[in-house]
């Protein structure tokens, strides 16, 4: 019983989960990022359900080791990390303010129109499409005209 | 066959299939990496490799939990041989040069995206989840595929005489990815997945279409080489891509880090 009142409050969790940094794209959080898909005590275990960004990110595996040494940290020792693929991942579930923080950091947000909105660096709307992929799996390479700066785009999924 | 297979031996056989697939075709691709002709296209293969991976550890991860003999996607990947294989013969021709390569790409990922659109909508809750997350990439896959066919084909009249003779070459490998047996027969009666021949027209039709747009002309011949999804033969080139892939667990049986 005693053990049940010191439990952290799943509210007290998301915002720890909010301060662990994507390992590729440290600017953003895993919860900015949308992956963390749900927080549950199940008696004494912690339940973290993270749904991958893409099939074959090798940042997988970091990101869960990332999450259970950030919760350990904060003392919490019986942790359970469920994988869940369904639903997919959609870049619609990125936070507003890791949007904002991704386009601060030089990378542009994704936009449904399958490009990005602008420059992150002059805010030009002229930009051509380098290559569909990217330095990761979530990102395609692009450039802009007036700055001639080389960018990366967040992809649209 | 059909009279011993159970519903699970044929699920199995159907995993196997889905993730040998995206496994060899993975692998093939992930060769190009440090060679291709220019950095953007080897970051493209590469990160097309990647995708193709990791969609086998779903389905191969899948594959060992219905087969209940407490294998991991790992284990089937790296300790069958060549006659344990699945994957159709189209995914394990080598690559060849790059013309080859974005031809076998299209052709597979056209096929690709119209099963995983099927399978979607399997009865298998896990089967409609793995193709829901992963027909999202194969879109992608398919769109880059299919633009690079056309601005390879519709393009100089070198680039267009490699991509001609890369699909001359290929064409008689796309047969084989709608031919049905047992397997797929329970696949249907189950509702897990459509009958490969059903799913032609849609392909002829979206194949077409591109082909007509890169200027180039389709092969006359219906003829398929088979033999690849059944195991019943596999090309030569298998045995030698094996050879590579599974160095490691060959040389050094159970190594893990």
């Amino acid at each position: 019983m005693s053990q049940a009142t010191t439990q952290p409050s799943t509210d007290q969790i998301w915002e720890w989960l909010d301060t662990v940094p994507d390992p590729e794209i440290p600017v953003i959080s895993l919860v900015d990022l949308g992956i963390i898909r749900g927080v549950e005590w199940q008696d004494d275990t912690l339940v973290v359900s993270v749904t991958p960004t893409y099939s074959g990110c090798p940042a997988t595996a970091i990101i869960n080791l990332d999450i259970e040494t950030a919760l350990r940290d904060r003392g919490i020792d019986k942790i359970q990390l469920k994988t869940q693929i369904s639903p997919a991942w959609t870049t619609d579930w990125m936070s507003k303010k890791g949007r904002a923080k991704l386009e601060d950091y030089g990378i542009a947000p994704p936009q449904a129109a399958g490009g990005p909105e602008r420059c992150p660096n002059c805010q030009s709307k002229n930009v051509t499409r380098v290559s569909q992929f990217g330095s990761t799996p979530c990102k395609a390479h692009w450039r802009c005209q007036d700055c001639l700066e080389p960018f990366d785009y967040f992809k649209c999924i | 066959m059909a009279a011993t297979l159970t519903q699970d031996e044929a699920l199995f056989q159907f995993l196997l299939r889905m993730g040998d697939n995206t496994l060899i075709l993975g692998h093939r691709v992930s060769e190009w990496c440090g060679h291709a002709p220019v950095l953007e296209e080897d970051i493209a293969l590469a990160n097309t490799a990647l995708d193709l991976i990791g969609q086998t550890q779903m389905w191969l991860g899948l594959a060992g939990e219905v087969q209940g003999a407490g294998k991991s996607a790992d284990d089937l990947a790296f300790l069958r041989d060549v006659w344990d294989f699945r994957n159709v013969l189209l995914v394990e021709v080598p690559n060849a040069d790059f013309g080859r390569t974005l031809m076998r790409q299209f052709l597979f990922d056209a096929w690709h995206s119209i099963q995983l659109g099927h399978l979607m909508k399997s009865s298998d809750p896990r089967i409609a989840a793995i193709a829901a997350k992963t027909s999202k990439e194969v879109a992608y896959h398919l769109e880059r595929s299919a633009d690079t066919v056309v601005g390879l084909g519709d393009g100089t009249e070198e680039s267009h005489g490699f991509i001609q003779a890369a699909l001359d070459y290929l064409w008689p490998y796309v047969g084989e990815m709608f031919t049905s047996d047992a397997v797929d027969a329970a696949m249907v009666d189950a509702g897990i997945a459509p009958d490969p021949a059903s799913l032609r027209s849609d392909y002829d039709a979206l194949v077409l279409r591109v082909l007509e747009d890169a200027t180039l002309t389709v092969p006359d011949s219906r003829f398929a080489h088979k033999g690849g999804r059944t195991g019943a033969m596999h090309t030569e080139h298998l045995g030698h891509l094996l050879t590579q892939m599974q160095w490691l667990q060959r040389a050094y049986p159970g190594a893990s880090w």
